[in-house]
């Protein structure tokens, strides 16, 4: 596996929010068909990372390359358009949009009205809430439903990297593990994965490897089984929430 | 007078009122909806296209045709406006861009007396426009521009809400107006649905003009001016933002207005615009986010 060359790599990132330095030269990679879980606590730049890898957020410095090519100057439309999805924290949707609306928006870059029918059957066969509340308002659903849906709309471009911030906040256990069960599933089917997810246990039971962020720098990385064993985990989070 | 006809004539009168302020208030909403900026340009759309409208059938264009040209010359200021004025400070305090705006407003206008100097010029409708309908030995009159006007208006506005409700790219508008960090990650292109907004925005307004112009009979710089602000307070008493409520906003203003004048006691006709404005300040205490609660704001 090592010597496959990464599908994203990034190299020597920095972000700044005015003064303030979100991201402190990383240096990370994630090769085809891997799974790769960003742990560590709030505020040290998880999310950040994923939103300059989507293009919402330009680095102050270094570079962040896919397939090969640096995206670091391309729109967010360029990097979806590339085969990057990114399912944000918090779900995002179209609140004021049925369900059927917010994945027709999903699948927005896409021109083969076929594969998108088929793809839109596929996500309602892997999560059957979706067709019941087809005509709702997404904003009307329960948190858990939405999560279904936000993961849905990502997975409407037809991703080969699944970029997802946060996909157990605020959803019941019960959803969690449908929706993690789902995503093994992905993986087995060989999308790669990039997860940030607050419970730690969840997301290395997931992976392949991880890395352990504390305040904008790589604290710890290593393969998910190994680190589910390692006390230097929890203390990297243990020692930003002081 | 007969009441029933009266009641009739007044509702026409409303319908007509309301379908102007509704097409302007729309458009306020639009760009607010995406950008959450008040355009105060955008009453000056109406002033461009009608402006046209008049130079192209003084030069022997035929009429139907100098419309059509004049709401395109709409569009394309508000392509225009949005390319060169707006779009260099998007993202800057929302003091900026409403400062840019009125800075527009002053440039636009100042462009229009420069041209076609300050003075009012008639509007040349032609006669099938100004042909005259009376029911009932007159007590109900009306003029095929009261019927252009309301046609017109209701067929725009349902081609309008087809437009954002089964389109791709409508849907994407109402999707960048809900949270624009989220559009762009489903891999809207924002900057273009931003120009369509504007786009469609303006045009609506230069139908606006080009009606009440006709309605008035003469078109001036600051033509814009007065409609404006009555689209405005209709937008914020729908819910700015929301294009279903600035419609509904716009036909309620209109009853409002014509209920005032044509129902309430003679007194009360003069202080109209102060009952109207005094509407808008009600609802920005009690219900800021109007009849449809839009614009609740959404955190990047």
């Amino acid at each position: 596996m090592t010597d496959t060359p990464p599908l994203l790599t990034v190299r020597d990132l920095t972000v700044k929010y005015d003064a303030v330095v979100a991201l402190d030269a990383i240096s990370l990679g994630i090769r085809q068909g891997e799974s790769v879980a960003l742990i560590g606590a709030n505020g040290a730049g998880k999310s950040t990372l994923l939103r300059t890898i989507s293009g919402l957020i330009r680095p102050a410095s270094g570079d962040i390359s896919y397939n090969g090519q640096s995206i670091r100057q391309s729109s967010p439309q360029a990097i979806l358009r590339g085969g990057i999805a990114h399912c944000p924290e918090g779900r995002r949707l179209f609140g004021a949009l049925t369900v059927e609306e917010n994945l027709r928006l999903g699948a927005c870059t896409r021109d083969d009205a076929a594969a998108v029918r088929r793809d839109v059957e596929r996500v309602e066969e892997m999560f059957p809430i979706i067709a019941e509340r087809r005509k709702q308002a997404a904003g009307t659903l329960s948190g858990g439903e939405q999560q279904m849906v936000a993961l849905a709309r990502a997975m409407m471009s037809s991703p080969r990297l699944l970029m997802l911030d946060e996909p157990s906040l605020g959803v019941a256990p019960l959803v969690t593990k449908l929706i993690f069960a789902q995503l093994a599933e992905m993986k087995r089917s060989g999308t790669t994965i990039l997860l940030v997810e607050q419970n730690v246990k969840l997301a290395l039971a997931l992976s392949d490897r991880a890395y352990v962020l504390r305040t904008g720098r790589i604290a710890l990385e290593g393969e998910a089984h190994a680190l589910a064993d390692d006390p230097r985990v929890f203390h990297a989070y243990l020692g930003v929430n002081e | 007078m007969n009441s029933l006809e009266f009641t009739i004539q007044q509702i026409i009168n409303a319908v007509s009122l309301g379908s102007l302020y509704a097409m302007v208030a729309v458009g306020l909403s639009m760009v607010f909806g995406i950008l959450k900026m008040t355009n105060f340009a955008h009453g000056d759309m109406m002033m461009t296209g009608s402006y046209a409208t008049v130079l192209l059938s003084a030069l022997g264009v035929p009429f139907p045709i100098a419309i059509v040209a004049g709401i395109a010359v709409s569009a394309l200021t508000g392509i225009l406006a949005e390319r060169i004025a707006y779009r260099p400070v998007r993202g800057a305090p929302d003091v900026t861009l409403l400062l840019t705006s009125l800075a527009l407003t002053y440039v636009l206008e100042n462009l229009a007396i420069l041209i076609f100097s300050g003075s009012p010029r008639s509007f040349p409708t032609p006669d099938w426009m100004n042909e005259v309908f009376a029911f009932s030995d007159g007590a109900i009159t009306f003029t095929s521009v009261d019927i252009i006007s309301s046609t017109s208006a209701i067929l725009s506005l349902l081609g309008l809400g087809w437009f954002v409700s089964h389109t791709t790219t409508g849907l994407g508008m109402r999707a960048a107006a809900e949270d624009m960090a989220a559009a762009a990650l489903v891999g809207l292109d924002i900057n273009r649905l931003i120009v369509i907004a504007f786009a469609i925005a303006s045009g609506f307004a230069g139908l606006a003009g080009m009606l009440w112009a006709a309605q008035s009979g003469i078109i001036e710089p600051d033509m814009g001016f007065s409609p404006l602000l009555k689209a405005f307070v209709a937008a914020i008493v729908g819910g700015f933002g929301s294009i279903a409520g600035a419609v509904l906003g716009g036909y309620l203003l209109g009853a409002l207005e014509i209920l005032i004048v044509g129902f309430g006691p003679t007194e009360l006709s003069p202080y109209r615009d102060a009952i109207v404005f005094a509407l808008l300040i009600v609802f920005l205490l009690f219900r800021p986010g109007g009849i449809m609660q839009a614009n609740r704001e959404v955190k990047l």
